[in-house]
């Protein structure tokens, strides 16, 4: 890491050229991480700030905005309960509606997180470190905003405890063998799992706030960081177990990623539904719960680099990454609906083939080829590099992913219902506006919860991309035997001047980091 | 015995008193790590913002143990996830079962005259509860290792150590190591190029010696401070 990133981290910034002067093709693992030729301050400074300023008016609005959406989620479920579920619009054949969508539709997007945190870093993805703490926020407000569905979707919400093995006067226990208690375990302890994983990578990052607050004189605060950083010093004896750990549930959460929308896709799979009785559905649900992941990484992270003049942390080639993988994995999605197609034909089964016929052409067609124009066709816009690397179309095609992934789970779940085996039962279904001003109501939730995080908690992972930066190896400083550093290379600087700390991508306006950069450059 | 556990414990308490010197970078800091291991010193850490590559090896510290909780607590996961679902499902009706503990009682339901138990069927709980106790273990099993919650360090009383969090690499020698002279070690960690050296205890921390060069007034400036706090050191740790 450390020969090749020296070599291009200062050097040259992303100027775009295909090759560097010397003639070395450039690869996207050569790409600097870190960009603006930054110090070790100026990254605690450029996150840490944004927690320990005053807070600004635009934070109030957009908070304000999101509580009040919040809000209406509390209404729609208040009338539910009041009223009982007739308030959906769900009916006798179809009766998993949109709670089930949407709780399909969360759980999913909380997926990226985990997959950020765990997967990538047990591939030395190190590009991981400025992305993953939001994340991993996502993910554990993703999980938050799905619970609420099937707790609710249970009719009587005061019995919900039903759902778990606690022992009762009546002697009775859960059905371990129902898919849809596997989900009550796979997701309460995917949700627990990651916010363990989340806190354990939180803690030396609270230790740099809570000492910053210390220098700052703000000693209430300094208590409150100072309980929750669990009293970390930053000691090699316990970075030596701390490593350790992050590698252990880095290797938990893996499996456990992969496992819970598997179990998700069992609610489906295991019964006998045609269109949903398919050994395809766990690997094609894990692929696109990472799919509109990473959209929703996406949609956030492009609004807060912005936000909060991340642009050197979260730079073009982040955007990049992640855009491949959006690719990738809706080129999955999309090869599984024609999968899925190719064996309902080959099948031989009527009911099957019917199925899929009518998913195409039936009433609910318009859904269908949403989900496929979306899923499929769009992302494949990022085979182009420079549409890769254009912020606009990123953010256009992670709004459009995150559309067609609710589609999707909407087509699987309604089409396969709405035909049932008996014609005499086949209904149409359609939502009701409780159905709709909940779904809203959980957006409400979910960035309540994420401005919430971004106000009160270092927002990138401050002591990991430290950790990523060239001068972070110690074998990056040439000493000549007095212990002084002597390198050849940009010297470590304690200040970064404007014209280091502008974005140096292309594509990003730079009067959007100059104001950054000046302010940093004060305050240090 | 209980002399024994108060040795213990005073010297727990007292492991972070020593000398702690401020290094430029990474690569400073590991160099000195390296030479102040060859002059002998094994009573050392470091401190940084960030795990430094190749710093554990440069310590001596072999692999941490952490696995081995991690690996019991997963198959305490695993033979309780399997024990739920069996015992509520499948488990054993007893005559004598007595009454204030019925709740825990099984409840074997015939379907079919099925079978009451089959693992296939009970694989995924068994995974997802392996993983949570393996998950439980690796986190509280790692603060266990690590001595935290933490909420009172003595070396928080240095000023300049809060910026070991920020951008500073420390390094620091317990005064209970064999080697540990404080004017001797304070030379070894100058030689080795630290910017700063400050002696640490329990009432704050005092300049090693203001520089390299000035080495009588500083020395003897700190000196006196030290012998009065010995005694309330220990009583305070207890």
């Amino acid at each position: 890491m450390a020969t090749t990133t020296s070599k291009s981290a200062y050097a040259r910034l992303g100027d775009g050229s295909p090759a560097y002067p010397d003639g070395t093709p450039k690869t996207l693992e050569e790409e600097p991480l870190v960009r603006g030729n930054l110090s070790f301050h100026d990254v605690t400074e450029m996150v840490a700030v944004h927690s320990e300023k005053k807070t600004p008016g635009l934070w109030y609005l957009a908070f304000g905005a999101a509580v009040s959406v919040a809000g209406i989620m509390g209404l729609s479920l208040a009338v539910l309960v009041w009223n009982g579920p007739g308030v959906w619009g769900v009916n006798n054949p179809v009766g998993w509606g949109w709670a089930i969508v949407n709780f399909v539709f969360w759980v999913g997007i909380g997926h990226a997180g985990t997959l950020i945190s765990a997967v990538l870093f047990l591939f030395r993805q190190k590009w991981r470190t400025s992305i993953n703490r939001a994340a991993e926020a996502m993910t554990l407000f993703a999980v938050a905003c799905a619970l609420v569905f099937p707790t609710f979707h249970v009719g009587r919400v005061w019995l919900v405890y039903y759902l778990l093995p606690i022992p009762n006067t009546m002697a009775m226990w859960p059905n371990f063998k129902s898919p849809l208690l596997w989900d009550v375990f796979a997701v309460s302890i995917y949700g627990t799992v990651s916010l363990l994983f989340w806190y354990v990578g939180l803690i030396p990052d609270l230790g740099t706030m809570r000492d910053r607050a210390v220098r700052a004189g703000r000693m209430l605060r300094a208590r409150i960081l100072g309980f929750f950083a669990l009293g970390w010093t930053g000691s090699n004896r316990h970075w030596r177990h701390y490593e350790r750990a992050y590698l252990i549930l880095a290797g938990l959460a893996t499996p456990l990623v992969l496992s819970v929308h598997s179990v998700v896709s069992f609610d489906f799979a295991v019964s006998l539904i045609p269109g949903w009785h398919t050994t395809i559905f766990p690997p094609y649900f894990v692929a696109g719960a990472i799919f509109s992941g990473f959209a929703m990484v996406m949609t956030l992270m492009i609004v807060a680099r912005k936000v909060y003049g991340l642009q050197n942390l979260i730079t073009l080639d982040h955007i990049e990454k992640m855009n491949i993988i959006i690719l990738v994995t809706g080129t999955v999605v999309g090869f599984a609906y024609i999968t899925e197609f190719f064996i309902a034909w080959y099948s031989g089964v009527e009911y099957e083939q019917y199925a899929f016929i009518n998913r195409a052409t039936g009433p609910y067609w318009w859904a269908y080829w949403t989900m496929m124009s979306c899923n499929l066709i769009f992302p494949q816009l990022f085979w182009k590099k420079s549409f890769r690397r254009n912020i606009g179309i990123a953010f256009f095609i992670s709004i459009t992913t995150n559309i067609g992934m609710w589609f999707e789970r909407f087509v699987i779940t309604i089409t396969s219902l709405h035909r049932d085996f008996l014609p005499s039962s086949w209904d149409y279904y359609t939502a009701t506006a409780w159905d709709g001003l909940l779904f809203f109501g959980t957006f409400g939730l979910f960035f309540t919860l994420f401005l919430l995080f971004l106000r009160f908690v270092p927002m990138v992972a401050i002591a990991e991309v430290k950790g990523v930066m060239p001068q972070a190896d110690p074998h990056f400083y040439h000493h000549s035997g007095d212990g002084h550093a002597v390198h050849d290379l940009a010297p470590y600087q304690t200040d970064a001047t404007a014209e280091d700390a502008a974005p140096a991508s292309p594509g990003v306006a730079p009067d959007a980091g100059d104001p950054e950069a000046d302010r940093l450059g004060d305050g240090t | 015995m209980l002399d024994a556990i108060r040795t213990r414990l005073d010297e727990r308490a007292n492991q972070n008193v020593g000398l702690l010197a401020e290094f430029s970078d990474p690569g400073a800091l590991y160099d000195a790590v390296k030479g102040m291991r060859e002059k002998g010193y094994s009573r050392l850490d470091t401190f940084s913002p960030f795990p430094i590559h190749g710093m554990d090896r440069a310590m001596g510290l072999g692999v941490s143990k952490l696995g081995f909780i991690v690996f019991g607590l997963a198959l305490v996961g695993l033979f309780l996830g399997w024990f739920l679902q069996w015992w509520t499902s499948a488990g054993p009706q007893f005559d004598w079962w007595p009454g204030a503990i019925t709740n825990l009682a099984p409840y074997p339901i015939n379907i079919s005259n099925k079978p009451l138990f089959s693992w296939e069927a009970s694989v995924p709980v068994m995974f997802e509860l392996t993983i949570l106790f393996s998950a439980l273990g690796a986190v509280g099993g790692m603060l266990a290792l690590n001595g935290l919650p933490k909420p009172y360090n003595l070396l928080f009383h240095s000023e300049r150590f809060g910026r070991a969090t920020d951008d500073a690499f420390f390094l620091h020698i317990s005064k209970a190591d064999g080697q540990f002279g404080r004017d001797a070690t304070t030379d070894d960690l100058f030689d080795l190029g630290a910017l700063a050296v400050e002696y640490v205890d329990h009432d704050g921390a005092t300049d090693a010696r203001a520089l390299p060069t000035s080495e009588g007034n500083g020395a003897a400036s700190a000196l006196p401070e030290v012998a009065p706090a010995t005694p309330s050191r220990s009583t305070g740790a207890l």
